[in-house]
């Protein structure tokens, strides 16, 4: 950014100069920012758009644009969010919503780390094949899984339970976090790591109080991204529950009647956003730096 | 997980400890074994052992019990409904990923030049926390065909019926048997000529369209050299008789009528509040063609149909597009952040343009994280699913539907087709592979 400008060759007016060059280099920028404000406004539209529309009864919502809220403002009410946090499928759903979110995503994170210790630090033979198996499974698609899962799901009756719903999500979130989690322990100083062996300290105790403390950052990158993304699914719950729905599905079962449905949909699909986005404002750069160490998922 | 497998540590003399005494030959597998015992259980059962029996199971019918070869995956290319969402996952993958790297590497370069980029990245980024199938509703939302509702289609309308505004009497339709419409204008049937009055009746005017001004509209008198007629609401409560100014029919003021001479020649003039006109001096024996122009009856702009069958597939994308696009800038800003900078103002000092700066050198040295990116994309466009769900209406699903889409609806509605659905999903699989032995090129070369 700081482009440093050459002093003025001229000793008479170099206040001058340079202010000059600074009006050019602004006025050059002009059209840059005029464009990045219409982005910005186009990415930001439709959020807002979302959530006036929640303000609308159906009826108001059928006949009218979200943007007549801001010349007739007695359209908006908070009708619909009541009518929702007194309905019962809505509420259950955000707590099954939420239990999914944090098995699927402290489960993985417990397995992947002891994983991704072994694949960076214990010397054992076929350990970069494995390796490599583990990133090979990053891409296989869930829909590989869909069917036999729930064949296996009914069979041993765990079928429509939210422990089944974390498994699923904890084996399709294993590669990823083993991926991500190895490539940081990799890069904590060996000395450190024999220092603790010379001591005669376990592996255990090696990974427990050197290796996890050390790898929080990255654990925490992964954590805000494995929930962000456990909270997210549809298919995985579409498939392979039915009567334990996250919001996603329940706001799915109302997607037929679109219209007529709009004053449950549009504020369930907004609620569905806050606490990602929440996270997702409050943690931004653990998300970036799980984003930027993976890039694969 | 709870197996305790540390014995005594040896005592370690030597700075190379890690080797264990002989005799302890199957120490390292028991130690890697316990750290790997959960996840090598959790990856085989759910993706190794399914990802076995899928392949197996698609070569089996609908129930399971007989071979078929490999009729299933014939089925996805002759089957017409699967053959669409091969070729519109195809489309997906032309377009998708160029286009997000290209709207990534073109916002990131520009937020370098702006002093809020910092929050410029956050708005743009934003959507990757929310759920595919939450964007898709929302954009199914800003997509409505009605220009009422729908924000785009609003948008547009604003712009277009500002250039080219709708008509004061969008909906009318001729009255009566001597007035007949023709290509969007309203105009008499036979022609006139000067002293003759010109009865223009209209039906099926909205009540707000009717002007406030309006009053009963009166039957006109022609002057000898001229023509004089009357625009009005020829329709009554009761119905009444049309190509007759009745009682309580309202004249329509502010309607510009047309006459067009034997000369070619053409004058117009604006209705009174009691719908009457006149025009005067014209040639005596002249016949004049008498009606109402095409832009008093113009319609307002009618809405871009996004979510029917010939666009939803694009309106998919463009929310698509919205969700990833956040994701690319903030990537390859990260990567642009690692440039070196001297060789960028070096390139500036010795007189390249932005532009040579961007084509010859920033574009170059950004290649490994523009790759990485359009590869995750590549990924990802093969695998959308939630998205398209949300955004096609039920009616259009079978138009926008892809791959995987096309897998659950044969798998898991309808009529339940595990065989044929395995094939789908090992496709799917088949597809990504390439990508994936890409990504293991990658990361053995990153070893060495």
């Amino acid at each position: 950014m700081t482009t440093a400008t050459a002093p003025a060759p001229t000793a008479t007016a170099p206040e001058r100069e340079r202010m000059g060059a600074r009006a050019v280099r602004v006025l050059t920028r002009a059209p840059t920012q005029v464009v990045l404000i219409i982005v910005a406004l186009v990415w930001l539209i439709p959020t807002i758009g979302l959530f006036l529309t929640s303000l609308m009864s159906a009826q108001d919502a059928s006949e009218n644009g979200w943007w007549q809220i801001f010349t007739e403002p007695g359209l908006a009410t908070f009708d619909n969010y009541r009518a929702i946090f007194e309905n019962d499928d809505i509420t259950s759903s955000l707590v099954t919503t939420a239990l999914i979110a944090v098995g699927g995503t402290a489960l993985p994170i417990v397995v992947a780390a002891l994983a991704a210790y072994a694949f960076a630090w214990l010397e054992f033979p076929g350990r970069d094949w494995l390796f490599v198996i583990v990133i090979g499974l990053l891409v296989v698609p869930v829909q590989m899984a869909l069917i036999p899962m729930f064949s296996l799901y009914n069979d041993t009756g765990i079928f429509d339970t939210v422990i089944s719903l974390i498994l699923f999500h904890t084996a399709f979130g294993l590669p990823f976090a083993i991926f991500l989690l190895r490539n940081f322990f990799i890069g904590i100083p060996k000395e450190l790591l024999e220092a603790a062996r010379m001591d005669g300290a376990s592996e255990w105790r090696i990974f427990l109080r050197v290796v996890l403390p050390l790898g929080l950052p990255a654990i925490a990158a992964l954590a805000v991204f494995q929930f962000i993304w456990t909270w997210n699914d549809l298919i995985v719950a579409l498939t392979l529950a039915r009567e334990t729905q996250p919001i996603t599905v329940a706001i799915f079962s109302q997607l037929r009647q679109f219209g007529a449905n709009l004053d449950l949909i549009s504020p369930a699909a907004f609620i569905s956003m806050v606490i990602p986005l929440a996270l997702f404002f409050a943690f931004q750069r653990y998300f970036v730096q799980g984003l930027l160490a993976g890039a694969v998922k | 997980m709870s197996s305790d497998v540390t014995a005594a540590p040896p005592p370690a003399p030597a700075p190379e400890p890690a080797r264990g005494p002989r005799g302890e030959r199957l120490r390292p597998y028991l130690t890697a074994g316990s750290f790997l015992l959960p996840a090598i259980a959790l990856l085989g059962i759910w993706i190794v052992y399914p990802t076995v029996w899928t392949v197996i199971r698609s070569f089996f019918d609908r129930a399971g019990d007989t071979f078929v070869g490999i009729d299933n995956y014939r089925e996805i290319f002759t089957n017409d409904t699967l053959l669409k969402a091969v070729t519109n996952n195809l489309i997906w993958v032309a377009v998708v990923p160029a286009l997000v790297t290209a709207l990534g590497l073109i916002f990131a370069v520009m937020t370098e030049r702006i002093s809020w980029s910092a929050a410029f990245k956050l708005v743009v980024f934003m959507p990757i926390a929310i759920s595919l199938f939450a964007a898709g509703i929302t954009w199914r939302l800003m997509l409505d065909f009605d220009p009422q509702r729908g924000t785009v289609n609003a948008a547009i309308a604003s712009v277009v019926d500002t250039v080219r505004p709708p008509g004061p009497l969008t909906g009318a339709r001729p009255a009566g048997a001597e007035v007949v419409q023709q290509g969007g204008a309203i105009l008499l049937r036979e022609p006139l000529q000067p002293g003759q009055a010109a009865l223009l009746g209209l039906t099926a005017i909205r009540a707000a369209e009717v002007p406030e001004d309006a009053v009963q509209a009166v039957q006109p008198t022609a002057p000898p050299d001229g023509i004089a007629g009357v625009v009005w609401r020829d329709f009554r409560p009761g119905g009444g008789e049309q190509g007759v100014v009745e009682p309580d029919e309202l004249g329509i003021p502010g309607v510009t009528v047309e006459i067009r001479g034997p000369d070619g020649a053409t004058r117009s003039t604006t209705t009174a509040p009691d719908g009457t006109f006149v025009f005067e001096d014209l040639e005596p024996r002249g016949a004049y063609t008498v009606g109402i122009g095409s832009d008093t009856f113009r319609r307002g702009y009618g809405g871009v149909e996004w979510l029917g069958s010939s666009l939803v597939t694009l309106s998919a994308i463009i929310a698509y597009i919205w969700v990833w696009a956040g994701f690319a800038m903030v990537v390859i800003a990260a990567g642009l952040a690692a440039l070196p900078r001297d060789l960028l103002e070096a390139a500036r000092t010795d007189g390249a343009s932005e532009w040579q700066v961007f084509r010859r050198i920033t574009v170059p040295l950004l290649a490994p994280v523009l790759t990485v990116v359009f590869i995750t994309m590549l990924i990802n466009v093969l695998k959308v699913f939630d998205i398209v769900l949300a955004v096609a209406p039920a009616s259009v699903q079978d138009d926008a539907a892809v791959i995987a889409l096309s897998m659950w609806r044969v798998a898991f509605t309808g009529a339940s087709d595990f065989g044929l659905g395995s094939a789908i999903a090992v496709l799917l699989f088949v597809l990504v592979i390439p990508i994936l032995a890409l990504n293991i090129r990658r990361f053995r070369r990153e070893q060495t």
